[in-house]
């Protein structure tokens, strides 16, 4: 199959691919460039783990073709820490043992990222709508609720 | 037609392992040349937390640090064998083993320290911070790291251990059949309350409050990681999970992901977990095998609150509305 040339900023970083057409975002991030931090659960849209940020949205990697990315800003869980320091969403994930096997992980706090972003201070309800299309088998959702609350606080005491 | 409440009680005893010709678990520990402990095991760690917990008996059994110790877990070709993970048998079985191999490892650490301080091994205790010590006079010490340094390169020894737990087969006695099919049980309790529509068969649960007697909890909030998130697994199971949901033709059944269902954050139950512990007599620091039964009682509890609220028993799983409607319906006919 022809290959096609996509460039797009990962991370803050240029990234440039020549990509099978057809290929997903989830595997052309992770097999191309070696971002493992999107998980493919389902492959199907239904689970969330490869939730990832393009402009801005919250969009699911596996049901996003790589080629229709051409000059977009993606963000994953990958490129959250700065400088080694912790995003305040991973804190509070880890002090709140938010995590069991760790597989939804980095799609809910992508899930969580967005919300946060557009609502800096979220209610619970605000919280559970905007993780309901990610799925935790180990079914922590009472942590990873209150982990997003907490670094909504984090954040609104740092701005203030 | 109106919204009708339900409390269910649940009781369950949960045994820990299983019985199928034996149930053995091996492990291997060794000491890296800086007096870092590797534990090998063919164990695997699903999610649950198996390498946590191994390196903490691991590095309780030694005497050192947690994050001194290194778990190697979950390839059958080159570890120890595993009977494998499952049955709830992780901590109790590959526990066991490891503290066995971690008390023969740390001998051998003792011994050469006791060559490097010329004193007698028996003399010597760990710090629990890396250093091993003269009993009584703490000023005399060696680090870990000198002495796997000086096992390594100039003792020749090899400060390591070999660790093995069985449950040995047991067979039924001719007479009666009883036989003792697992052992270490654990014990817990739920009750549920739930809100029945019994016009539309919707079930809502208010309510889940367990009580989990566990042995002793090695990692507390692993434990209530484990016990919060198995609860809600159990309410899944009750009311929503099916490779065929609603229909009674398997030809309308769900064909992959998307069609099995599963509760999201929305559908939480106010859960409350009591965690009592009652360490067992043969687990690893009284520990026993929390790991399936925590999904356990939830179920009949769960049904039996539905009985409670509309009176019929759904005995079919999971308590669906289509199944709440036809036993209602089949109720009224009769």
């Amino acid at each position: 199959m022809a290959k096609v040339p996509v460039q797009f900023t990962l991370n803050g970083s240029e990234n440039a691919e020549f990509i099978e057409s057809g290929t997903t975002l989830l595997n052309a991030l992770r097999d191309k460039i070696g971002d493992t931090s999107p998980k493919g659960g389902c492959h199907q849209g239904t689970c969330g783990a490869c939730s990832v940020i393009i402009d801005g949205e919250l969009k699911l990697s596996c049901l996003t073709l790589a080629e229709t990315c051409n000059g977009a800003d993606i963000k994953t869980t990958a490129g959250l820490a700065e400088g080694g320091v912790l995003h305040p969403l991973q804190r509070a994930f880890l002090d709140a043992f938010a995590t069991q096997c760790g597989f939804c992980t980095p799609g809910m706090i992508m899930a969580a990222k967005v919300l946060l972003d557009r609502t800096p201070n979220p209610s619970r309800e605000d919280v559970v709508d905007a993780l309901s299309g990610n799925i935790c088998r180990c079914t922590g959702y009472e942590p990873i609720i209150q982990a997003v609350l907490v670094a909504a606080r984090a954040n609104s005491r740092t701005a203030a | 037609m109106a919204i009708r409440r339900g409390r269910g009680v649940a009781a369950i005893n949960y045994p820990t392992g299983m019985n199928l010709g034996g149930d053995p678990t091996q492990a291997l520990v060794h000491s890296t040349p800086t007096g870092n402990f590797m534990v090998t095991l063919s164990s695997v760690d699903l999610g649950q937390g198996m390498k946590q917990i191994m390196a903490q008996i691991c590095a309780e059994t030694i005497g050192v640090p947690t994050d001194r110790v290194v778990v190697d877990t979950a390839d059958t070709d080159t570890g120890p064998h595993c009977m494998g993970t499952f049955a709830s048998r992780g901590t109790h079985r590959a526990g066991n083993a490891v503290i066995q191999a971690a008390k023969e490892a740390r001998q051998v650490m003792l011994e050469v320290a006791a060559e490097e301080l010329e004193v007698n091994a028996s003399d010597l205790e760990t710090d629990g911070q890396g250093n091993i010590q003269v009993k009584g006079a703490p000023q005399k010490s060696i680090s870990i790291f000198d002495v796997a340094l000086s096992a390594h390169f100039k003792r020749g020894r090899s400060i390591s251990g070999r660790g093995m737990f069985l449950i040995p087969r047991s067979y039924p006695e001719k007479e009666t059949g009883a036989m003792k099919p697992s052992t270490c049980y654990a014990h817990a309790c739920t009750v549920a309350e739930v809100e029945v529509d019994d016009e539309t068969g919707e079930v809502t649960v208010l309510t889940v409050k367990n009580v989990f007697e566990i042995g002793r909890a090695l990692n507390p909030k692993m434990v209530e990681q484990q016990l919060v998130g198995g609860s809600w697994m159990g309410i899944s199971h009750a009311l929503y999970e099916t490779t065929e949901p609603y229909y009674p033709n398997r030809d309308h059944g769900g064909t992959d992901f998307n069609q099995y269902l599963m509760p999201g954050p929305g559908d939480l139950a106010q859960t409350e977990i009591v965690v009592l512990e009652r360490p067992s007599a043969d687990g690893p620091f009284g520990a026993k095998g929390p790991g399936e039964m925590c999904a356990n009682p939830q179920i009949p509890a769960v049904a039996n609150a539905v009985f409670d609220a509309v009176g019929v028993r759904i005995d079919t799983l999971p308590i669906t509305p289509e199944r709440i409607l036809r036993a209602l319906k089949a109720r009224a006919a009769s």
